[in-house]
């Protein structure tokens, strides 16, 4: 599992790639939690993750409240068909907007 | 800063496993700090291991003893322990990744044990690698209808599951058990048809794709058939006329009562457990948001493991005399017709079940439970009836259950019949057999039910006087038994694709097939069969107690004559949707039926009418009427009953509604029927007259046309009417 943090303006975006599971999620949470800062505009790049696991997607989930507390905004980027449909069977998409592409992700967060 | 546990550090090794004393509460496998806490009970066995698995391997990764040689983490040294508090094993193993292990038990006792086949009281097996009673998810049959690996020797898999669902501020609905109108559906029948068109068909997350239909119908509880995971395996065979798999297809036998069933998860073959919960859950959070209930049916009644000759899956190999019911020979009893009976009223079952029930409330926000084969959890453990069974009294004063609909089947196969008398505690309701045959026989045109109907159209008082019109589930069909539709297309079943030559299911079906057996191209038999289903839903939509229909009975689903397709993963079973299309009139009656239900409190009153006026209105609360006001034909040769709803006594004369007259002609030949007077000021208006070809069989509540000659109604043959005063 590969975490890389860039920043474009004021978008802060995550690349993950690998499998989020039981074993590699804590690692992604730790580096995606330290990139959060009041009202941060977040974008978590899954083009490389071909599976997550039910940690993977709770890890999300956790984000997901951390960036509501800090009144930021998130958005998921390049999800497979694969986790788009793991995650609307369980629930987890409801809670995110995703997108096919960074720069419509982006766009959305500058909106 | 969280101050940390002091519990989190080993005491314990065994093959470099870090381990600890576990808490013997709560059983089964719970995430704890560092790693996972794993309790057991067996009051006989003198010996059990822990047996871990790589998520599907074949062979166990360890196998840890609750008692034996030990040693100490820090310096190697061997010493003895023993994880045991009373009948319980309990271990924490540490850094185990819960996502990513199974465990079973093996355990055994210096008793003699039965061999397969042979009566006994103890069936331990060192062979045998056990299921966990608590499993709260299990594997091995987690795509449904997908071959298992036979020579498998750990068939039904226990894993952990993470119960912290994001529930947000969903809580189970609590609506009053009079407004309720049920739904009883199977997961897997509702979507698996191809004209479904959901992403998932079969499966909870395609349920939840079709929760619109559901809300636009206007029901208000979905009663799902089992599903706790069970073996679609179990008795598979070949059908002898199609050659198809028969399966354990319902799932009326239950491997395990904590885990949902894996194959009615689009997840499940993810073989992650946590998302199999977390679809369902999901999907019960969706309905709640519609404001949809959701109703459990249970099966506490029997296991999967069979008579002496089934499988060894968990019960019987962790301790066989607590779990079952046995004869003074070791042979089990047999009262639920399907090889075991599950002895309910040993205190440790009282306590699985309790612990089961509690579990499905809190965790999955279920709102109730219907109870298959129930006359058996009053039974003791020697099957005789018990006059204040333990375990209904217990589930009725639960405090977490407190507000559950409890709902039961109230006969067994041992033919203890107790509708009427099943002990009740001021909470149990029933699955009203007696509603079922009377409506069904009035409903064919027999003769001398004018008096039971009016029992039965007001909620049964002669069986249920003390607990109220809530006590009676009033249900024409439901998945036993003939379909609507088949009720009127049938007068035999036709079950020979069950591979029972024929035998199997039940034969009082009061059934009557309007002139001829099956399908048929004859207009005038088909529209006779559509208008008996719609008199059946506005008899019973217009019933005092609490309405349940069959899935697809609103689209005139068939079972082509199978009165028992237990095993029938097809279209005997699947809910065809292309029906709607041709059926599209009745889905319209049934849904303006119901429309009609939820908006009249006159139609939903928790307790019995009185047959007489005590608000002072000048009607009673309900009157009796026959072709002339005021006069109903009680004679054992009249097919006529008419009856009016006063108004101002709708909920005990604490709501004002319309005065409802419904007029039930199941004579051959139409009867004109004098109307009573309404009050001044009031009018009748015709709400339905199932004698008239859609549109004009129904009016949109409150949009009602006025009748014109307020003092008669021309009843057409085999029909129903209702009219609205107001």
């Amino acid at each position: 599992m590969e975490v890389n943090v860039t920043t474009q303006g004021d978008v802060t975006i995550v690349d993950l790639s690998g499998d989020i599971d039981g074993r590699t999620s804590p690692q992604a949470q730790s580096v995606i939690s330290a990139n959060l800062s009041d009202g941060v505009k977040l974008l978590l790049n899954m083009t490389q993750v071909p599976y997550m696991s039910s940690a993977g997607l709770r890890m999300l989930l956790l984000v997901y409240r951390q960036i509501i507390a800090k009144q930021g905004k998130v958005v998921l980027v390049g999800l497979s068909e694969d986790l788009q449909d793991t995650m609307a069977a369980t629930g987890f998409l409801d809670h995110f907007d995703t997108f096919g592409t960074v720069e419509d992700g982006i766009t959305h967060l500058n909106a | 800063m969280e101050i940390e546990r002091i519990d989190i550090y080993p005491t314990h090794e065994h093959r470099g496993y870090k381990l600890r004393p576990g808490k013997p509460y709560p059983f089964g496998a719970t995430i704890v700090n560092g790693g996972v806490n794993f309790s057991v009970f067996s009051k006989h066995a003198s010996y059990c291991t822990l047996v871990l698995f790589d998520k599907g391997a074949s062979e166990p990764k360890v196998e840890i003893p609750f008692r034996g040689m030990f040693e100490r983490p820090e310096t190697k040294e061997p010493f003895w322990g023993d994880f045991r508090i009373g009948a319980v094993y309990s271990m924490v193993v540490f850094d185990l990744d819960p996502e990513e292990i199974e465990y079973g038990f093996r355990m055994d006792a210096p008793y003699d044990s039965a061999k397969k086949g042979e009566p006994g009281f103890h069936r331990f097996d060192h062979g045998n690698i056990l299921l966990d009673p608590y499993a709260k998810s299990i594997g091995g049959r987690e795509v449904w209808g997908e071959q298992p690996d036979w020579n498998d020797i750990y068939q039904h898999r226990a894993r952990i599951v993470q119960d912290d669902f994001d529930w947000e501020d969903d809580r189970p609905l609590e609506i009053p058990m009079e407004d309720l109108v049920i739904y009883e559906a199977h997961v897997r029948s509702f979507t698996r048809h191809e004209s479904s068109g959901v992403r998932f068909p079969g499966t909870f997350a395609g349920l939840r794709e079709k929760i619109p239909y559901l809300k636009e119908l206007g029901i208000n509880c979905l009663e799902l058939m089992p599903i706790y995971e069970f073996d679609e395996f179990e008795n598979s065979r070949e059908s002898p006329i199609t050659g198809e798999t028969l399966m354990n297809y319902w799932g009326y036998s239950t491997v395990g009562f904590f885990a949902p069933k894996a194959g009615f998860a689009a997840m499940g073959k993810s073989k992650d457990g946590t998302m199999v919960a977390d679809e369902l859950k999901n999907l019960i959070k969706e309905l709640h948001l519609n404001g949809i209930e959701v109703i459990l049916d249970v099966v506490f009644n029997h296991t999967a493991e069979g008579n002496e000759f089934g499988p060894t899956i968990s019960f019987r190999g962790i301790d066989n005399v607590t779990y079952y019911m046995l004869t003074p020979e070791g042979y089990y009893y047999n009262f639920s017709g399907t090889g075991n009976t599950l002895n309910c009223n040993n205190p440790v079952v009282r306590g699985i079940v309790l612990d089961c029930l509690r579990y499905w409330a809190s965790e999955f926000h279920i709102d109730g439970f219907r109870f298959d084969l129930a006359a058996i959890l009053g039974r003791d453990q020697n099957g005789a009836p018990l006059p204040n069974p333990p375990l209904l009294e217990i589930l009725a004063h639960d405090p977490i259950l407190a507000k559950c609909k409890l709902i039961a089947e109230a006969w067994d196969a041992g033919g203890l019949y107790q509708v009427g008398s099943f002990p009740a505690y001021g909470r149990w309701a029933e699955w009203n057999g007696k509603y079922r045959d009377a409506i069904r026989q009035y409903l064919k045109g027999d003769m001398g039910l004018i008096g039971e109907m009016s029992q039965r159209l007001q909620g049964s008082p002669d069986l249920y006087s003390s607990r109220g019109t809530t006590a009676s589930i009033n249900f024409i069909t439901c998945h036993d038994g003939f379909t609507l539709y088949d009720t009127v297309s049938y007068n035999d079943k036709h079950n020979d694709a069950n591979g029972e030559g024929g035998a199997d299911g039940a034969n009082d079906n009061n059934s009557w097939n309007c002139g001829w057996e099956g399908e048929t191209d004859d207009p005038a038999i088909n529209a006779l069969r559509k208008k008996q289903i719609k008199n059946a839903f506005a008899m019973l939509l217009t019933s005092q107690g609490v309405p349940m229909m069959l899935m697809g009975d609103e689209v005139a689903r068939t079972k082509y004559g199978n009165n028992n397709t237990y095993c029938q993963d097809n279209d005997l079973n699947w809910l065809d949707w292309e029906k709607f299309k041709k059926h599209e009139d009745l889905y319209r009656f049934v849904r303006n039926c119901i429309a009609f239900r939820h908006e009249h409190y006159v139609l939903r009153n928790r307790w019995h009418l009185r047959n007489e006026d005590y608000v002072g209105s000048g009607y009673p609360d309900i009157s009796w009427h026959g072709t002339t006001p005021w006069q109903p034909d009680w004679d054992g040769t009249s097919r006529l009953l008419a009856f009016m709803l006063c108004g101002k006594h709708a909920r005990g004369g604490t709501e004002v509604d319309n005065y409802i007259y419904v007029a039930t002609n199941m004579h051959w030949e139409g009867h004109e029927f004098g109307l009573p007077m309404l009050p001044d000021g009031m009018q009748w208006h015709v709400f339905a007259n199932t004698g008239m070809p859609s549109p004009d069989d129904i009016a949109s509540p409150g949009h009602e046309p006025r009748l014109e000659d307020q003092s008669r109604f021309f009843v057409g043959d085999r029909s129903v009417v209702i009219l609205v005063g107001k």
